[in-house]
């Protein structure tokens, strides 16, 4: 049994999936311009992160290896994960149209988010139970939403500074994500 | 004009400064020379494979599909990558990790093949892909050789030493996350500051 809180406190702080891996960069500096949004996409992810974990491992686990044809898991997780997401997306259209407005213009951006598609990756790579999968996925869009909102805010602030104009709008909003990277690197030194 | 459609990629439509696609390999994997050279071969397989099949199939693929479609050719040739990679350089393979398996979302292949290939003919598309697919290239080459000198103190491709070592002090953080960001943001702010210069004159 793997220590769920190891895996959590890792995904969200020591190897943040923006700031550590590099993943889920678009979004990271395509929707980071205002905070309401960011929390959107922020939310969306986390869902759909955690429940493609699960779908991915389940599939993973007893369909590609009982049929020895692991080589086919990149076909078959971004094939899922896309399937995954039109589906998510048709379901809460018809059932929760509040919902669909908050969420809605996320989701489909969401397949080419290569966080989730890594996540997956991820989660078949270290070997982690269903349960630590799930955690993982989880933990990983917190770690993004919580990269996400912070850059928002920064960016929110930046708008009104006075930035020199080779500078302004995205080479200022990459300085801003070195800093946050060199804050997060202070978590590199825990041990769980 | 054929030769337009390879140049524009490297220069005037470049992928990554330009149309700001591709990121998350670019940073991910600009620690060293070598590991931007793999990535960048792999992009260029997979982008001029994807983009010849996509562009014969065209007229054959329904509209309301094609996205499924277009990812299911990128990540069978991902996949070719990927077991090519891992049979004949392991130790390339293990560096880059699932950083070649994400190459199926990079944004920077489904965004050339939804763009330009399912409309144009095979040639076109052929030379557009290797056009993208050599700036994606020059600007992964570019930010890793300023992360490789500055975090090593040295430089050194596929075993031989371009630049031999020249400090004992070198800036690790280069090497780190931060390091990445810094100098991609530096490369644009210089890019924008040629650009307003320009436009000045």
């Amino acid at each position: 049994m793997e220590n769920l809180l190891a895996i959590a406190v890792g995904a969200i702080f020591v190897n943040n999936f923006v700031l550590f891996r590099f993943l889920g960069l678009c979004p990271f500096f395509g929707v980071s311009k205002k905070t309401s949004s960011a929390l959107g996409m922020g939310f969306a992810v986390i869902f759909v992160m955690t429940c493609a974990s699960a779908i991915t491992w389940l599939i993973y686990t007893y369909l590609l290896i009982p049929f020895e044809i692991k080589f086919m898991r990149t076909v078959t997780f971004i094939l899922v994960i896309a399937t995954f997401v039109q589906l998510l997306e048709m379901v809460i259209r018809k059932h929760n149209p509040s919902l669909y407005k908050a969420l809605g213009i996320y989701l489909p951006l969401i397949t080419t988010n290569c966080a989730v598609m890594g996540v997956a990756l991820l989660n078949v790579e270290e070997e982690y139970s269903l349960i630590g999968s799930v955690v993982n996925g989880f933990s990983a869009g917190i770690g993004f939403t919580l990269a996400l909102l912070l850059m928002s805010g920064i960016r929110e602030r930046l708008e009104l500074a006075d930035v020199p104009r080779s500078f302004e709008d995205l080479p200022i909003a990459f300085i801003s994500a070195a800093l946050l990277a060199l804050a997060f690197m202070a978590f590199s030194g825990m041990r769980l | 004009m054929k030769l337009d459609e390879l140049t524009k990629g490297v220069f005037k439509y470049n992928p990554i400064f330009y149309l700001m696609l591709g990121l998350c390999p670019l940073l991910a994997v600009s620690t060293r020379v070598d590991n931007a050279l793999g990535m960048s071969l792999g992009v260029l397989f997979v982008l001029v494979g994807s983009n010849v099949i996509i562009s014969l199939f065209r007229q054959w693929i329904p509209p309301e599909v094609r996205i499924p479609c277009f990812i299911v050719v990128i990540a069978s040739f991902v996949t070719i990558v990927d077991l090519f990679m891992h049979g004949y350089v392991p130790e390339l393979h293990e560096r880059l990790g699932i950083y070649i398996p994400l190459i199926v979302v990079n944004c920077i292949i489904l965004g050339r093949v939804e763009a330009f290939a399912s409309k144009k003919p095979v040639s076109h598309s052929l030379l557009d892909g290797i056009g993208m697919s050599i700036g994606f290239m020059l600007g992964i080459v570019a930010i890793a050789s300023v992360r490789e000198v500055l975090s090593t103190g040295a430089m050194t491709i596929f075993g031989y030493a371009i630049i031999p070592i020249f400090t004992e002090t070198p800036a690790t953080v280069m090497l780190l996350p931060p390091g990445a960001f810094l100098t991609i943001a530096i490369i644009m702010a210089l890019i924008n500051y040629k650009n307003i210069r320009k436009e000045r004159k």
